[in-house]
């Protein structure tokens, strides 16, 4: 039997509202503010959408006079963006920073479930608006723990949209984040997060690996796991690694080809730890040596 | 309103003449051609017949056509031939840029336990013959490359390659699913032993493709039950598509050198254009070895969904490598091989065309296509003048 363990979203791109396809083709309000109030930018061009987003605001009441977005993005990404400004022009800002991202997807008449991270992405974008009109500090780089590091999406941010989503499976928490929807080895850290919120299995446990392994089994076994697991997906990409030596539950591993020099070096040495620690050893610790 | 459709890498219309052909055998002579009476057998005559014009297409013999169900499955069947045929061997060989049908099957080998190479691309997307020859050992049991790259359009050196290959006595497969029907392919002059081909892509219908094996090549077929095919792939004969796909090797055949030229001159014209009207654009691929009717263009600073859905509404049928169109997050395998810059795979733009575009047709995606571009430019934070990252 083949078992493809890859699963293919099914494409939805035909499955826009008709409002959605209207201010995509229409879009309201782009542009950007001269002499701005506040500004927020959030996304990048890397991640394949980015939203920039300059408020007029007025001093006395804190209302938004005006709202303009510039966007690069797919079709729900531009409309989620022109459905924003639509939603928060006249509103104060505290009014404003109420709207959720389902309002926003409420506004366009619903959005397929894969680009849900659209209407995040909009909610984001004023968040970081008010707080630079604030004069808030975005968290620091580095202060943030980052789960998903091929999208760059924060712990936070996984708690705030399930948690205001909700939101109990990976599928969902990719669908509005983005987060797992790269390399994918942060799997295992979101379900732990879903855990966590819901108190509740988010996924069917896995096999548990016999408790008691030999030394020369664990040997057997890490080895066995690196050839038929690890190396195949790793030489996909043009990369690879040799198993250096094992020290109890440590884990001796060099890159080699392409990983050497490859930025996501340290993303693939986690992914590795984390499928040791799945088939062979929970608390076993990789390291380059 | 008549599409303009530019998406032939995907799939191409049924030739009149190809549907001409097929009708009968849809509509009163059902039969099945293993049957013992005239009704039924006489078919088989008729499969003879469409095997005779694909070979021809190919400068094979007739016995060295096997038909099957599509594309992946003649992939698919070609692999695990190799791989049932030298069983001791476990490595195989292949490209970062195939079609899934090759490079998923690949993957999926690896997870069963084969060593596999996926060679790598440079930025042009052509192939290192240097890294090939360096990868064979005496445990390669199989090397499949495709001909030419669905996405780009880049041609590779199936010449040399299967030269390279037959002087190791090496198996090689080429999935030349793109290149059938669009570039002339002589199996007389090329030593590759098995070769792929769909019908939907050169405009027979979908539900019937072919794998070429060559005489002598040792064989094991992969769809397993009644003796169709001479037992190398088991299951009633989709007679009507077979038909089909006969006619269209034919018209193929016919067509060729004409096509290819009237093609290239098409595709010439929109790119040329494309790039005198639009600013930062680039062109994906090698130019100098390239299908005729295949262009990959990526337009900076805008996303690819957002300029097909545009195209969309003038009825201009395109694809595109990003990652909203791909089906999942992750943008072109293809682009991302060769180091196109993420920012540019995101924009970017495949037009393949067929002998049923017109330059008509041609001339007015050159109005449309600048004006898109330059509509989604100003909705986006990014571009030369722009103050964001």
């Amino acid at each position: 039997m083949i078992s493809i363990t890859i699963l293919y979203p099914i494409k939805s791109m035909w499955e826009y509202t008709d409002k959605v396809k209207d201010l995509f083709l229409n879009p309201k309000n782009v542009g950007e503010i001269e002499n701005p109030d506040a500004v927020g930018e959030v996304g990048s061009i890397i991640c394949g959408d980015a939203l920039r987003l300059t408020l007029k605001i007025d001093k006395q009441t804190n209302k938004i006079i005006d709202a303009k977005f510039q966007t690069f993005g797919c079709a729900s990404a531009i409309a989620s963006s022109s459905a924003l400004t639509e939603l928060i022009k006249g509103m104060t800002l505290d009014e404003a920073l109420k709207i959720s991202n389902q309002e926003i997807a409420e506004f366009l008449g619903g959005l397929p479930s894969e680009k849900m991270h659209c209407s995040v992405m909009g909610q984001e974008a004023l968040e970081t608006a008010v707080a630079n009109y604030r004069g808030e500090k975005k968290p620091i780089e580095g202060e943030e723990k980052i789960i998903c590091k091929c999208f760059e999406v924060s712990e936070d941010k996984i708690r705030k949209v399930a948690i205001e989503n909700h939101l109990t499976t990976v599928e969902e928490i990719t669908n509005y984040t983005k987060a797992g929807g790269g390399c994918g080895s942060c799997i295992p850290d979101i379900e732990a997060i879903l855990k966590d919120i819901w108190s509740i299995k988010a996924v069917p446990e896995r096999p548990l690996v016999p408790k008691k392994l030999t030394n020369l089994q664990k040997i057997a076994l890490i080895q066995d796991v690196i050839e038929k697991e690890i190396r195949p997906l790793l030489q996909a990409d043009g990369g690879d690694v040799e198993l250096i030596d094992v020290e109890g539950n440590k884990v001796i591993i060099a890159l080699r080809a392409m990983c050497v020099e490859c930025p996501m070096g340290n993303v693939t040495v986690k992914g590795i730890e984390e499928k040791l620690r799945e088939l062979v050893s929970e608390d076993i610790i990789v390291e380059v040596g | 309103m008549k599409p303009i459709y530019l998406d032939n890498n995907a799939t191409t219309a049924v030739a009149p003449e190809v549907l001409d052909e097929m009708l009968p055998y849809l509509r009163e002579l059902y039969g099945n051609p293993s049957s013992m009476h005239t009704f039924g057998g006489q078919l088989h005559r008729k499969i003879e017949e469409a095997r005779a014009k694909v070979a021809a297409l190919l400068g094979a013999e007739p016995e060295e056509i096997i038909f099957t169900s599509c594309g992946t499955e003649s992939d698919n069947t070609a692999i695990m031939s190799g791989i049932e045929s030298y069983l001791q061997k476990k490595h195989i060989i292949t490209t970062r840029v195939e079609h899934p049908a090759v490079l998923n099957f690949s993957k999926h080998l690896a997870r069963k336990g084969y060593r596999v190479t996926f060679l790598p691309v440079d930025s042009k997307g052509r192939l290192d013959l240097g890294a090939l020859l360096k990868s064979l050992d005496e445990n390669t049991a199989i090397v499949s490359i495709m001909y030419a790259n669905n996405e780009t359009g880049v041609i590779f050196p199936i010449p040399e390659i299967s030269e390279i290959l037959r002087e190791r006595k090496i198996l090689f497969h080429t999935d030349a699913i793109q290149a059938v029907g669009k570039i002339p392919v002589d199996l007389k002059k090329l030593p590759v032993d098995m070769l792929s081909l769909s019908g939907h892509k050169l405009h027979a219908p979908k539900g019937v493709g072919a794998l070429y094996v060559r005489k002598g090549t040792r064989f094991y077929p992969y769809i397993i039950g009644g003796h169709q095919e001479r037992g190398r792939r088991a299951g009633t004969e989709n007679v009507a598509s077979i038909i089909g796909l006969g006619k269209a090797c034919e018209l193929a055949r016919e067509n060729l050198e004409k096509e290819v030229s009237y093609l290239s001159k098409l595709r010439d014209k929109l790119e040329t254009a494309l790039l005198q009207c639009c600013p930062d654009v680039r062109i994906n691929g090698d130019t100098e070895n390239r299908l005729p009717n295949t262009t990959n263009i990526s337009f900076e600073y805008v996303e690819g969904e957002a300029i097909l859905l545009r195209l969309n509404e003038y009825g201009i049928c395109a694809s595109s490598g990003s990652a909203c169109t791909s089906g999942s997050l992750e943008p072109s395998h293809v682009l991302r091989s060769m180091g196109v810059p993420f920012t540019a795979i995101h924009g970017s733009i495949r037009f393949s065309l067929s002998r049923y575009n017109t330059e008509t047709e041609i001339d007015e995606v050159i109005t449309i296509v600048p004006k898109i571009i330059k509509e989604l430019r100003e909705l986006s934070p990014f571009g030369k003048d722009k103050i964001s990252k």
